[in-house]
């Protein structure tokens, strides 16, 4: 197996006329990692990854493999692996033969490409679909070849396009487990495009976070949702409640009622729905605010509360559905609480 | 009522019209060939064992093949630079494939008449710039009938052939590069292969079309090198020989059908 490379990018700009698709984007990609470039559409994620690629240059800014400059390699020399958006087979070719082109192209000798294909078969689940077309295959198994022909050559980097978003829920979930296996197994460097928050935090081993199209923060998976760097970030990643915090008198109050914090920082609270609770009354201890249950969604194991407090904040809580008491309904007053030791200050 | 008889419902007075202007002269000519000058399959032997009338149906197809591997392959450069060029360039092309629509096809055939005769241009330029000491026969041959069709069949093969280009999938393209692949084994092995419903496609469009041209091979062809539709012209209308004529169209139509059967066959079983 080649080698794993390591990527730089150095101040890497792109603009299309006179906009700015990309501005300063520095950061390394490790040996060996799964990175997600996490963004909305129009943050510049693709285009980060078109220039990995090769297939537009960027504007400014330099990028660097394994130290050497990359910035005017065309993508033909590369040699990186890619797996496009709806997975860009050839629809003419069978499963076997779309697998086997790129080993042609390196003009393998036909015993190695007929070991290779086998293999990436194997590797893959694709027993048995080998020769049918890709008309013929899944949605799941269409992505299978065009993993399989990406990786067929040993690539020392492979480059993902959102390659999940036309697969079901179900398939999904096994597709990406399915990556995560490959990762692990042939310790590829991987970079994952998506704008599906929960995807990029389940598969990677850092999420660079796009907006506007700068990077606004790379950091591991649970750092970047447990410590946004800010908050444009705190809101991608899922609901979050942002409480105003004031001092009176060098201690803080949230709507006039004195709070503990314990996180460091200036600005204000920041809390993810599933760090509230809810209690009925008042409690005699802790960071409490008193609120208005505006709705109250089932979602099976978990139970989604919107609220508005007394001083008109809203707040959405997730709570296990076994800890939320039956008899609340649309319309109860009840009080939101919160460990003084959760959230972090924007 | 259901959405497909609705539907019909929809195409009914196209259908009639159809039926009416094609179907029923047809039968028609059906009904001459097997009945004149007397019943029975008489005149499609004629057809089939007459040598004259033999050599001008080979001729027919031997032009037509011709005709249609030169259109279509001029037809996929031009279709290529339309749908990939920049777009100064494209709207330039558009003008070439288009233009030729706007002229009538008598027009066209005594135009390159006026050009290829041997006192037309460019023989008596080539002569009078020493590159030719005798004049070149252009026309009244086969070489005059070939210039004439295709240049009236390439913009009808265009169309097809760029359709199927726009339809495809940049990032299969894309994604050939990636792998590190030249750009001609891009345009052999996945280009020209995904394109090949709009190949066959606009060979078949030129090739029927051209197996009933008439115009043109009259002109140019100068009365030597007849084809099928003046053949069936002078049956009927000067040797009233009616019931061969019905006859020689019938085997036409026959061929015809054929060949668009075997397209959709062919096209059917590679539909992606």
């Amino acid at each position: 197996m080649t080698q794993a490379a390591e990527i730089e990018a150095r101040g890497i700009g792109k603009m299309f006329g006179n906009f700015a698709a990309l501005s300063d984007v520095s950061f390394t990609i490790g040996r060996g990692e799964f990175l997600t470039l996490l963004g909305p559409s129009g943050s510049g994620k693709t285009t980060f990854l078109t220039l990995l690629a090769g297939f537009e240059a960027p504007t400014s800014g330099q990028l660097l493999l394994d130290g050497r400059d990359l910035t005017a390699t065309p993508p033909e020399t590369r040699g990186f692996g890619m797996v496009f958006q709806g997975y860009a087979l050839f629809p003419h070719m069978t499963a076997e033969e779309n697998i086997a082109f790129p080993l042609k192209v390196q003009r393998r000798s036909a015993a190695d490409i007929r070991a290779r294909v086998a293999a990436m078969i194997e590797l893959m689940g694709l027993g048995g679909h080998g020769h049918k077309r890709p008309s013929g295959l899944s949605g799941g198994q269409q992505q299978r070849v065009a993993l399989a022909r990406a990786l067929a050559y040993e690539p020392p980097v492979l480059l993902l396009d959102e390659p999940f978003s036309a697969l079901d829920k179900n398939l999904r979930g096994q597709m990406q487990d399915e990556v995560r296996r490959l990762h692990r197994e042939l310790g590829t460097t991987f970079v994952f495009v998506t704008h599906d928050q929960s995807e990029a935090l389940a598969l990677s081993s850092r999420v660079a976070i796009f907006e506007k199209g700068r990077l606004q923060q790379i950091a591991p998976p649970r750092e970047v949702y447990d410590a946004p760097a800010n908050r444009f970030v705190a809101e991608f990643l899922g609901d979050i409640n942002i409480l105003p915090v004031d001092l009176q008198a060098g201690r803080p109050q949230v709507e006039g009622r004195a709070v503990a914090i314990v996180t460091p920082g200036t600005g204000p609270l920041a809390l993810r729905p599933e760090y509230m609770g809810l209690a009925t009354s008042e409690p005699v201890t802790g960071n409490a605010l008193p609120a208005h249950l505006d709705d109250l969604t089932y979602q099976g194991a978990e139970t989604r509360l919107a609220l508005t407090t007394r001083g008109g904040l809203s707040l959405i809580l997730r709570l296990p559905t076994a800890d939320v008491p039956q008899s609340l309904t649309p319309g109860s007053e009840v009080w939101a609480t919160w460990d003084s030791a959760r959230g972090f200050r924007l | 009522m259901t959405h497909a008889s609705r539907h019909l419902l929809l195409l009914g007075p196209l259908m009639g019209l159809l039926t009416l202007a094609y179907l029923v002269p047809f039968l028609g000519v059906l009904r001459w060939s097997v009945t004149l000058p007397e019943p029975g399959l008489g005149q499609y032997g004629r057809a089939l064992t007459d040598p004259l009338i033999r050599s001008i149906l080979w001729r027919t197809f031997r032009i037509c093949a011709i005709v249609t591997v030169i259109s279509v392959t001029a037809a996929y450069v031009l279709a290529l630079i339309w749908v990939r060029a920049a777009p100064g360039l494209r709207l330039l092309f558009e003008l070439f494939i288009l233009i030729p629509f706007w002229i009538s096809v008598l027009t066209r055939a005594f135009g390159w008449l006026a050009l290829l005769s041997t006192r037309g241009l460019i023989n008596t330029w080539a002569q009078s710039l020493g590159i030719l000491s005798e004049p070149l026969t252009m026309v009244r041959n086969e070489f005059g009938v070939i210039v004439g069709m295709v240049h009236f069949l390439v913009p009808f093969a265009v169309f097809p052939l760029a359709t199927s280009m726009r339809n495809l999938d940049e990032r299969v393209l894309m994604a050939a590069r990636g792998m590190g692949a030249s750009r001609t084994r891009i345009f052999w092995q996945i280009f020209l292969p995904m394109t090949r419903t709009g190949v066959l496609g606009a060979a078949l469009l030129v090739f029927v079309f051209a197996l009933g041209f008439f115009v043109t091979p009259a002109i140019l062809g100068g009365g030597r090198s007849v084809m099928a539709a003046e053949l069936i012209f002078l049956r009927i209308f000067q040797s009233p020989d009616w019931g061969l004529g019905a006859a020689i169209s019938v085997i036409m139509m026959v061929t015809v059908g054929i060949l668009m059967a075997l397209l959709l066959r062919l096209t059917g079983g590679t539909r992606q």
